[in-house]
């Protein structure tokens, strides 16, 4: 095998200052998490790249399937290397361009010369690797100032590396750069693609989910699971907390007007979930809410729930319309899974009409007759946390069977 | 019993029928059901479907069991054409198909589109030249078997793949019914099909079951329609044990592949060595350059027929050039591509091993056949 490291260019962290250090061993941590699979994993971080070793050709198909994944890299590239020999380095071009061979595209050789002793300089080298190229593949021509390839030679002390193919990272920043938020994790398509724009911006996430037996199956909970387990692909291990909801939702159901159930189950939710949000030491709570989606995304419902508490809760699908979230979903694999059709435990209590506009002053005097606080307290204390990714048990009874 | 008719069917694995039968027992919910037992039914299901997908080199959402290989077949056939017709009506073949293309693109040509055939040489083989004049950028199929079925020609899958891609948007599928498991095949980019059939009963799985699989999300008509399972592409309740079977039938054959291809070139080499020494009195239509496990040959001014109740008789089971095509009194397609000479036409046999295949059963073959070859030549005159 021709390729030897990943060299991978950091996004906009490169840009943070004395926080630098911390972005990048973030970074390399949330790289190592990725690829616990290929442990041990030779990472070399520098100031302005990082390098990933590569032994062989399964290493490096996995690590180019899921670098692209991992938020913080700009891009990335592989890396080949050979001995000091003019006819082996034309050789390993040649082998690298090949990519491009059915391509009318520009390229320009650009040399570092590490190596003073090496025969030819940088030139030298630039014009022969440059013909040879040309020779070659004669789709390619070259541009010194724009080219849309740049095949770049370093002759080192030990070998000669060469790449040529930038791919594009997620961007972003490291998982975990930027504290800790709870998601609202609903089971629908737009609480996971929340949750993975706050992951791309490094905020790493636990995650709660409110669950109603027997109104709703252990299907809506394993829904639920999957989604969280797809979302621990970009970069970090979630905790997924699961709330007894059933009692506090018939109580709910019992105490105020049928339309006003909606804004009380939310705000009652949020409630929940602040306390948790404390309990774990986290900043804020995400959601996947947008603007008019449904009843309880309103303004004016939206004010009634947030009312509740001050914590800052980040929605950062406020202003997407429902196809872009789509879109997102299924570019980050959620998609599937979020439709699949189980009842939670919003659906099932929904009234006919629920108030678009509910005033608050309302919603707060038809809560005034009942005490809440010791079904909160109860659901928080009986919650179930799951970390993720968790093994599936299930699928080891089939393991004989295939 | 000597059974060396596994290109006509194989007998199941032990493990593959324990399989079929556990899952009948205790998992036999419809995958598509909501409850619990459903739900159950359908992550097996999806395991089965990513092993499937793995062994093949695709996502698991391309893979969609079917009830066998003159299904997927047809499917590959029929989807493709129903969805294509804005790009064109031009379908190429080989004149050495399965009958379940062959029949299909026939029905196509009656429906208006124009199917062109690809001659093959005396090796079974087509040329890559033909190939290259012939797909032209209104070709929307292009359809080629992988291993011929009755004397088991191996076409250039990848040249083949490399021609078609760079000069059309055609779908290539390659119906490896007769390879999988024993030659690798699988999913490559441009570099390899597109589309690929696979028949369980063929590799120790059960009757009834099969795979059609695609490199990546193409647009393709359903062609049984009805409650849009397999992703709406193949409507009716999965037979989720005939699945599970086939994923593990597939697991033991490819990994056995390595092992048993060795066996089937040894005993190849084997048997055409033996009926050297018969002279003139035989034709080879299995050439060195084919798959090692089917060895097809003819006997002269003998029919088939004949020869394979005389070898029955001494518990030998082979085939004429195919099982489909064996009670037909007519020469078979594939005989008449290859251009065999007429003595030869009427008495072709095939023998074709399989993984329970031993090297008894090929001493027992050479036996059988050499007091066939006494009895019947004494009482034929030649």
């Amino acid at each position: 095998m021709i390729w030897k490291e990943i060299l991978i260019r950091y996004g906009e962290l490169s840009t943070k200052g004395r926080n630098k250090n911390d972005f990048i061993n973030r970074l390399r941590e949330n790289v190592r998490y990725s690829f616990n699979d290929l442990m041990p994993l030779k990472i070399r971080a520098e100031r302005d790249r990082m390098f990933i070793e590569i032994e062989n050709e399964e290493r490096m198909d996995t690590l180019m399937e899921r670098l692209p994944e991992v938020f913080g890299i700009q891009s990335f590239s592989p890396v080949a290397s050979c001995g000091k020999d003019m006819d082996e380095i034309k050789a390993l071009a040649i082998q690298i361009m090949e990519l491009y061979q059915n391509q009318d595209i520009t390229f320009k050789v650009e040399v570092r010369r590490t190596d003073k002793n090496f025969p030819l300089d940088s030139h030298a080298i630039q014009r022969e690797i440059g013909g040879t190229v040309l020779r070659k593949y004669q789709n390619l021509s070259v541009n010194v100032k724009k080219p849309d390839v740049e095949l770049r030679i370093e002759v080192r002390l030990d070998a000669v590396y060469m790449m040529a193919q930038v791919i594009p990272g997620a961007g972003g920043m490291p998982v975990g750069s930027n504290g800790k938020s709870l998601l609202m994790l609903s089971g629908g398509i737009d609480s996971p693609v929340a949750g993975y724009l706050m992951m791309k911006r490094g905020v790493r996430l636990e995650a709660i989910h409110f669950y109603s037996p027997p109104y709703t199956s252990q299907n809506s909970l394993q829904k639920v699971k999957d989604l969280a387990n797809e979302l621990t692909k970009f970069g970090a291990k979630i905790r997924l907390h699961i709330i007894p909801f059933t009692e506090l939702q018939v109580l709910i159901k019992e105490s105020v007007p049928e339309n006003m159930t909606m804004t009380t189950t939310r705000r009652m939710m949020l409630r929940i979930a602040d306390k948790v949000r404390e309990e774990i030491g986290a900043l804020a709570i995400v959601t996947g809410e947008s603007l008019g989606q449904v009843a309880s995304q309103t303004l004016e419902s939206l004010t009634a729930i947030n009312a509740v508490t001050s914590t800052p809760i980040l929605r950062p699908l406020i202003a997407s319309d429902k196809l872009d979230i789509i879109e997102i979903a299924e570019r980050i694999g959620t998609y599937e899974t979020s439709i699949l059709p189980y009842e939670d435990c919003c659906t099932i209590f929904t009234p006919a009409s629920p108030k678009t506009k509910p005033k608050l002053e309302k919603v707060m005097h038809y809560e005034s007759f009942t005490e809440f606080d010791e079904y909160i307290e109860r659901a928080v204390k009986n919650r179930e946390v799951h970390i993720l990714p968790e093994k599936k048990v299930q699928e080891d009874k089939f393991a004989d069977l295939l | 019993m000597i059974y060396l008719d596994n290109s006509a069917t194989t007998k199941p694995h032990k493990e593959v029928l324990d399989t079929f039968v556990q899952v009948n027992e205790l998992y036999y919910a419809n995958p598509a059901s909501i409850h619990e037992a459903g739900v159950t039914a359908h992550t097996l299901l999806t395991r089965a479907r990513e092993q499937v997908a793995q062994i093949l080199n695709t996502e698991s959402k391309e893979v969609i069991f079917t009830a066998g290989g003159t299904e997927s077949n047809n499917f590959a056939v029929f989807g493709t054409a129903q969805v294509s017709t804005h790009k064109g009506k031009h379908i190429l073949t080989t004149e050495i198909e399965h009958p379940s293309v062959l029949e299909a693109v026939k029905r196509l040509a009656e429906e208006g589109f124009e199917v062109e055939y690809l001659g093959v040489d005396s090796h079974g083989v087509i040329s890559l030249e033909e190939l290259k004049q012939k797909v032209r950028k209104d070709t929307i199929l292009v359809s080629i078997m992988h291993v011929n079925n009755e004397m088991g020609a191996i076409q250039p899958i990848k040249e083949a793949a490399s021609i078609i891609h760079s000069q059309s948007r055609a779908m290539f599928h390659v119906d490896a019914v007769q390879s999988f498991g024993k030659l690798p095949i699988s999913f490559d980019g441009e570099a390899g099909p597109d589309v690929l059939t696979i028949s369980g009963h063929k590799i120790h799985a059960l009757k009834g079951s099969g795979v059609i699989a695609f490199r990546k999300a193409f647009k393709i008509a359903p062609y049984i329609v009805g409650g849009g399972q397999e992703f709406g592409l193949r409507s009716g309740t999965v037979a989720v044990p005939q699945a599970v079977a086939f994923a593990k039938a597939a697991r033991l054959a490819v990994e056995n592949m390595d092992i048993q291809y060795k066996k089937y070139v040894v005993w190849q080499t084997e048997l055409r060595t033996y009926l050297q020494h018969f002279g003139n009195e035989i034709h080879l239509l299995s050439t060195e350059l084919g798959a090692p496990y089917i060895l097809s040959f003819s006997v002269r001014g003998l029919k088939g027929e004949i020869l394979i109740n005389a070898l029955q008789k001494a518990g030998v089971i082979v085939s004429t050039s195919s099982a489909c095509s064996s009670k037909q009194t007519k020469t078979s397609h594939v005989v008449e591509a290859l251009q065999v000479e007429q003595v030869f036409k009427k008495g072709v046999l095939r023998l074709s091993f399989g993984m329970q295949t031993t090297e008894a059963d090929i001493a027992a073959f050479k036996e059988a056949f050499e007091q066939v070859m006494k009895q019947l030549k004494g009482e034929v005159v030649v």
